[in-house]
């Protein structure tokens, strides 16, 4: 008993002749189908070349667009010509011009004739698997599809989206449970004359010839109503991408096929010429066997699948480039924004660095520059300090750098001395974990000795960029990670606050904090406040601060007028 | 949108008379073939490795336009089997800086295949262009109904001055200048053309760090499968009509990219600024070369730090300036 091969060629054939050779060398009996669309001269010359092989018979040539009737049809004669025409054929392979046997023939023969009752072909209910390729699943046994879904997508679609309003719903012939999976099988005499002869075939051939890429779905229904034993997978190892074309194989691939462990493989790249060599080779050049390893194959092509879908979060560049309410966040990795530290405590980004090990930028968004951890001028990426080029687009900025440093926490210093307009990006951006010390901006300017009447405009003004900031940070919109003290609730105690921020940061596991920033010498911090009060402008947002000479606390109403000229 | 095509395709067909055929081999393209179109002016000491590059890439067939090289370009061109080359003493300028030409080029020549614009000074890095033809990715983009593939172009520069170290005829210039920026790119989108505008690297960091708006555009489209009513807009940054720039993803998915590894700085560089500079003939009035004129002669380079040493393709997907998407 032999096991025929049924080939459906429609370009590349060279190639096909190649297969058909060495099909033919292991005494399998070839009928070969040829896409009507191909021109006559092409199909005369490909069946000449193969005319001295006594076993290759071709079929009547259908018209096999992707996802029609037409492959079925092709199928269906060519197999029904295998099986008139060789008596002693059991199992029936179908394959494409594309496919490449990857281990030696004879090795397939002896597996199928330790399985003689068996069918190999993958078929599963479509309520099991959700292999669906443009948001169809089930209704694909349920509408009906005349329009091409590769050439008029348009229409496609429409009539698609029409038939879902109207509910409109087929009637599935009585006797079938519909059923899919990968088109290329290999079924026994038994099973497949079964289908080929049954009373209902016309009703059948006129259900699916409506139905949406029906070469996947109509032996897979329709064995698993003659089938005595089906063995649901596919002999043929065959990748498909999102949108359900085949993975294409080239000679890179020659190892990861090697270790594939399956008896053949699709869609081999017609040029692939160092494939051809290596597998196409009689049986005493067949490759020694390596150790199977089919889950590589899968994880590849999973990985391309998901790059393209998914694609890697926080990378901007060329091909990617998310419009903003279709991501999750802006940057790739968490990364931190400290405000007020740095002016409360002295040397406060020394200090945070020692204490995580993690790199301390100062005030990234400067106004004079970039202020990069150690006071370098580029860093990683080539990205460079001038506030110019920051400020043309500090989204990009703030994205590159997270990117650039991936693997590595950042963490910088902000402040209303700041540019302001990545408080936006900033607060959207769950990857953002803002700690705040509101009002902390005035010491500095306390400890400054300026003008009063100098400090007094500035404090103005930072006072009403911070406000301005933290309506961001607490709106709606915000998805940033935010914790926020008041300067004089922090003073009370801020050891635990600081211990939150370096177990945040931290490189090395639970750090206990144990030699203390040095806070800055406040003595007299609550006159400069009232000073300012005196001289109209209210700084509220540092929280109640002890006055003067009133050491016990004078509950200050929470929010004062205040006036800013 | 329609009507600025159709002015592009009438400018193409008016410049068409600017150009005379030096060598017409155009009889030898089969279909199929895999075409590359390319102005140059005076690159004769590049042009052996870059016809060497593209020819073992799988280009079948360069369609070249000399504009006014005195250097013996066009001898060296003339010569070679799978080169057709016209040659024109108009202004580059006002040829759209080359586009003009080169559309009509691709309009009679290019329908129907797929066609890379390239300069001679840019060599095109794809997936997998280490193990597979050019073919391999056309037949791929083919297959998943692809018709453009955009590649940025990297700024690729020496270490040092740019005059440290000579560069022979025949040399991969990649020697010489193998380094690049990694991550300082920044990104607009050009809502009415719909094509990604990308600025930065170094020329953005050391020429143009105090007007950054005025940085050159590195976004590129060079590799299309042309149609006779196709048209560049302005180089190979943009085309029409305007799907063709959609070779990015929206949705957060990354789409298969390559990039261009640009090779200028090399030591015909500082030279080649002074020329064009007087000759006044490149975009916006020249002001790259002006910033270079005003950098170059008190820097003496590029490099810095966190400058990258260029490998291979897989470290520029790691890096995330080009990506394979899903081709595997």
């Amino acid at each position: 008993m032999r096991t025929g091969i049924v080939m459906l060629v429609h370009t590349a054939f060279d190639r096909a002749e190649q297969l058909a050779r060495h099909w033919a060398a292991s005494g399998c009996p070839l009928v070969i189908h040829v896409d009507c669309r191909v021109p006559d001269t092409e199909y005369t010359a490909f069946v000449t070349a193969l005319s001295d092989l006594p076993e290759v018979r071709f079929s009547k040539r259908f018209c096999c667009e992707w996802g029609t009737w037409g492959l079925v049809a092709a199928t269906q004669s060519a197999a029904q010509v295998m099986l008139d025409s060789y008596e002693d054929v059991r199992h029936v392979y179908l394959a494409s011009g594309s496919c490449l046997p990857l281990r030696p023939v004879q090795e397939l023969l002896d597996y199928l004739d330790a399985r003689p009752q068996t069918d190999f072909i993958e078929s599963a209910t479509t309520a099991d698997v959700p292999w669906t390729i443009g948001g169809l699943d089930s209704e694909r046994f349920t509408m009906r599809f005349p329009f091409s879904w590769r050439k008029r997508r348009k229409l496609f679609d429409k009539y698609v989206a029409l038939q879902r309003r109207l509910g409109f719903k087929r009637k599935i012939p009585d006797g079938i449970d519909p059923h899919m999976g990968s088109q290329w099988w290999c079924l026994t005499r038994a099973t497949l004359s079964a289908i080929l002869q049954d009373p209902n075939r016309q009703v059948y051939d006129k259900y699916f010839s409506k139905v949406w890429i029906p070469d996947e779905s109509y032996f897979q229904t329709l064995a698993r109503k003659y089938s005595n034993k089906i063995e649901s997978r596919s002999l043929t190892l065959s990748k498909f991408d999102y949108q359900g074309k085949p993975h294409v194989f080239y000679d890179d691939h020659l190892q990861l096929l090697r270790r594939s462990d399956c008896f053949v493989a699709r869609k081999i790249w017609p040029r692939a010429q160092a494939l051809y060599d290596a597998f196409l080779t009689d049986q005493a050049h067949a490759m020694s066997r390596t150790e199977p390893n089919p889950g590589k194959i899968d994880h590849i092509f999973a990985t391309a699948v998901n790059r393209r879908t998914h694609g890697r979060p926080g990378l901007y560049m060329q091909s990617r480039f998310p419009i903003e309410d279709k991501i999750n966040s802006l940057t790739c990795a968490p990364y931190s924004v400290l405000e007020g530290f740095g002016d409360l405590f002295e040397d406060f980004e020394t200090w945070l660095s020692k204490a995580t090990g993690a790199r301390i930028h100062g005030h990234l968004f400067a106004r004079q520059r970039a202020e990069f951890a150690d006071g370098k001028t580029v860093i990683s990426g080539a990205l460079c300090d001038s506030a110019k080029l920051r400020d043309y687009n500090p989204t990009a900025f703030l994205a590159s750098l997270i990117w650039n440093t991936r693997g590595e926490r950042q963490c910088f210093q902000f402040g209303p001395r700041d540019r302001q307009k990545i408080s936006w990006p900033m607060a959207k951006d769950p990857n953002a974990h803002i700690s705040v010390i509101t009002g902390a901006w005035a010491v500095p300017l306390f400890l400054s000795g300026r003008d009063f009447d100098d400090i007094r405009g500035v404090a103005a003004r930072h006072q009403l960029a911070e406000i301005k900031h933290m309506e961001i940070l607490q709106s709606s919109w915000s998805k940033a990670r935010l914790r926020v003290w008041t300067l004089a609730d922090f003073i009370k105690a801020p050891m635990e606050p600081l211990q939150a921020i370096i177990n945040e940061i931290s490189l090395k596991d639970s750090t206990v904090v144990t030699e203390v920033p040095k806070m800055a010498d406040l003595t007299g911090f609550g006159d400069f406040l009232q000073k300012l009060k005196n001289q109209g402008m209210h700084p509220y947002m540092m929280g109640d601060f002890p006055m003067p000479g009133d050491p016990a606390d004078t509950p200050q109403p929470k929010r004062k007028t205040y006036q800013v000229k | 949108m329609r009507l600025r095509r159709k002015r592009m395709m009438i400018r193409a067909w008016r410049k068409r008379l600017e150009l005379k055929p030096v060598v017409d081999r155009t009889a030898k393209i089969r279909p199929g073939d895999i075409l590359l179109f390319s102005t140059l002016r005076n690159e004769n000491i590049r042009l052996p490795y870059f016809l060497s590059y593209y020819r073992d890439m799988g280009i079948s067939h360069f369609l070249m336009v000399d504009n006014d090289s005195d250097d013996g370009s066009r001898d060296y061109l003339g010569a070679q089997e799978d080169v057709s080359l016209w040659s024109t003493t108009a202004s580059y300028k006002k040829a759209g800086f080359g586009v003009d030409w080169l559309n009509w080029l691709q309009r009679k020549y290019g329908h129907g295949h797929w066609t890379l614009v390239v300069d001679p000074d840019e060599l095109f890095i794809y997936p997998f262009c280490d193990t597979r033809p050019i073919r391999a990715l056309t037949d791929w983009l083919d297959a998943t109904q692809v018709r453009s593939f955009g590649a940025m172009l990297l700024d690729m520069y020496p270490r040092g001055g740019f005059d440290a170290q000579p560069y022979k005829p025949g040399q991969n210039p990649i020697e010489i200048a193998p380094w690049f920026d990694p991550g300082n790119y920044t990104i607009t989108k050009n809502k009415l053309l719909g094509n990604l505008w990308i600025q930065g690297g170094p020329r953005a960091r050391v020429f143009f760090r105090d007007k950054p708006k005025q940085a050159p555009a590195l976004n590129k489209i060079p590799l299309v499968k042309w149609h006779k009513n196709y048209t560049y807009i302005s180089s190979t940054h943009t085309l029409l009509p305007r799907g063709l720039n959609l070779v990015y993803d929206e949705w957060g998915g990354e789409r298969a990219s390559g990039i261009l590894l640009h090779a200028k700085f090399l030591n015909m560089f500082p030279e080649k600024a002074d020329e064009e500079l007087s000759r006044g003939q490149h975009y916006s009035g020249s002001i790259e070369y002006k910033a270079y004129a005003e950098n170059g002669s008190e820097n003496s380079g590029l490099w810095c730090k966190s400058s990258e040493k260029y490998i291979n393709w897989r470290q520029l997907d790691i890096l995330g300036l080009m990506s394979k998407g899903n081709w595997a």
